[in-house]
């Protein structure tokens, strides 16, 4: 076997393999390529799909009334076409959301990193990810049928439909994600960090908070803009427990429809194609788009800020 | 022999004692055993240097001193350390964050945290609730003149740690364990990760920080073992061989074992 590795092929049979093999690295990475290419070709066709459309809307709806009407109808007569209402609704859903999922998730993730014996990590945090894979139906029902019972307790005059308690169960559902994030980065941080902190007296408490932390936080903030992305882009949970009428309020007590809302209402009616009424649904998708995009930009010069250089 | 030499620097009218290890033994995990039935003297102001190959748990005994090993489950000490010859800092009853609050470490590799200079110094005294503003200043100046790194960073106390240099990190790290007024700092092969210059600045301040505080250090390097330190201790597979002077123990080591690493024949 290695008598016969060793013999040295004559020259051309060294250059017939040589274009053999330099064929197929070729063929790979065309493939690796088109792989690669799958995602974004995807993302540049929705975004012209949604364009083109929104374009169609605007050739009837000045942008301006649009971005600034506080009034949305597009379906009565005479129709309104501004998207505030919409845009409140997933504002208010959406901090409703992070206001309990940026503080649990944080927490639970400082816990399960700097606390918790590893036993009992690994017992947590399988079941922190089953929190994940419940289908957001199943969460926006638990929400209309058990939270807001729950909060209609405490807040009497709390209507059925309202965005506190969809915005409560998002943030649960939102949690397990931005703790996992955040476990993965406060993990990342050097062992010397926390040991040099415990080396000035410092309690684990403070080594948490104010080292392991501090040390992590480019990849905290990334989870909280993901967890803002996913709270923002929310469907179900809002679409069955918020309600769907597009009222202009800042009122999480209220009821009130988010952009997403919307899209499922007009998607699953029939809508003819063309008119304008379909065409709103591009321009609200567009929107939420631009909102998520605006959060992303943001996280990201966030922590390229605070970026973690230990 | 070893015993006796031993005996004679315990007794010596010159040594003021500062800590006592005895009989330690110490166990990783509950089963590894590693340190074997230390015995040692750490003298007042003085510069006492732990030497001897990879392994043979110098470090492991260095960290005995303010009870890292704590923070990690199953290690277990046998023995004990006295420290001022009444507080035996092995009890279980002795607060480990007590024993950390007069016993500082500087590491290997320079560790500032993500913070900027002046909090990398201040933050022994911020987990110790100093919240006096004028104490706080005055704490981090005299930490930073005392590390001799006043000057060079005086002007950029708000800037990131991370901006200085190897060299200047490790300063900062001795400021940081010197802010908070320790009786006794705990080196890790401290120049370990500098280059020469950074190595001979650390060294020079180390020999100038020993008026202040009681030295322990862990080096690698026998050179440096024999510029900084006043007593060396010679350790080899997890037992202390021989513990002398540094400059009886490099020109007269008693034991077989001591004289062929310090000659260089292994290790």
């Amino acid at each position: 076997m290695t008598e016969h590795s060793l013999q040295l092929s004559s020259p051309s049979q060294l250059y017939q393999k040589k274009r053999l093999r330099d064929l197929k690295e070729q063929a790979i990475q065309f493939l690796l390529l088109l792989a690669a290419c799958s995602s974004v070709a995807t993302t540049i066709a929705i975004m012209w799909v949604l364009i083109s459309e929104s374009v169609g809307l605007f050739q009837h709806v000045s942008p301006w009334e649009f971005l600034t009407g506080t009034e949305w109808a597009p379906l009565f007569e005479p129709p309104a076409y501004g998207i505030l209402p919409l845009v409140c609704g997933t504002l208010v859903t959406s901090a409703v959301a992070l206001a309990v999922a940026i503080p649990l998730g944080t927490i639970a993730a400082l816990y399960l990193t700097e606390f918790a014996s590893p036993q009992l990590r690994e017992a947590v945090k399988p079941i922190l990810e089953l929190l994940a894979g419940i289908p957001t139906v199943v969460f926006g029902y638990f929400a209309l049928l058990f939270v807001t019972p729950l909060l209609q307790k405490v807040i009497p005059d709390l209507p059925g439909f309202n965005m506190l308690s969809p915005g409560i169960v998002m943030g649960i559902m939102i949690t397990p994600l931005i703790s996992s994030i955040s476990e993965d980065a406060m993990r990342a941080v050097p062992v010397e960090l926390r040991e040099g902190s415990y080396a000035t007296g410092a309690t684990r408490l403070q080594t948490a908070w104010k080292v392991v932390f501090p040390a992590a936080i480019s990849g905290i903030s990334a989870s909280y803009i993901l967890g803002i992305s996913r709270a923002v882009g929310e469907t179900m949970i809002v679409a069955i427990a918020a309600g769907l009428q597009p009222i202009m309020t800042l009122n999480p007590l209220e009821s009130a429809a988010t952009i997403t809302t919307y899209i499922v209402q007009v998607s699953l009616g029939d809508t003819p194609h063309g008119t304008p009424e379909y065409q709103t649904i591009f321009a609200a998708g567009l929107t939420l788009v631009i909102i998520t995009l605006i959060f992303n930009i943001i996280g990201y010069f966030l922590s390229r800020r605070y970026r973690e250089r230990y | 022999m070893v015993e006796e030499a031993f005996k004679s620097i315990f007794d010596s009218p010159e040594l003021q004692l500062k800590a006592q290890v005895n009989n330690l033994n110490f166990y990783y995990g509950g089963t590894a055993h590693v340190l074997k039935n230390v015995n040692l003297a750490i003298a007042e102001n003085q510069v006492t240097a732990l030497i001897g190959p990879s392994g043979c748990g110098k470090t492991t005994l260095l960290r005995c001193f303010n009870r890292m090993h704590d923070l990690y489950p199953g290690n277990r000490y046998e023995g004990e350390i006295l420290l001022d010859s009444s507080i035996n800092i092995l009890d279980r009853q002795v607060d480990p964050i007590e024993v950390r609050m007069r016993i500082s470490m500087v590491f290997q590799r320079p560790n500032p945290f993500p913070k900027s200079i002046y909090e990398n110094v201040a933050y022994g005294l911020r987990v110790r609730g100093e919240q006096r503003q004028s104490v706080m200043d005055e704490k981090v100046e005299q930490a930073l003149r005392l590390a001799a790194l006043w000057d060079e960073v005086k002007d950029r106390l708000r800037e990131p740690a991370y901006n200085l240099s190897g060299g200047q990190q490790q300063r900062l790290c001795i400021a940081r364990a010197l802010a908070t007024d320790p009786e006794m700092i705990l080196f890790d092969e401290p120049t370990s990760a500098l280059d020469p210059i950074a190595t001979a600045s650390i060294e020079e301040l180390m020999s100038h920080l020993k008026k202040h505080v009681t030295i322990l250090i862990v080096t690698h390097s026998l050179q440096q073992a024999a510029r900084l330190s006043d007593y060396t201790a010679f350790m080899f597979l997890g037992e202390l061989v021989e513990f002398n002077k540094t400059i009886t123990l490099f020109n007269q080591p008693l034991s077989k074992q001591t004289e062929d690493y310090i000659s260089g024949r292994f290790g």
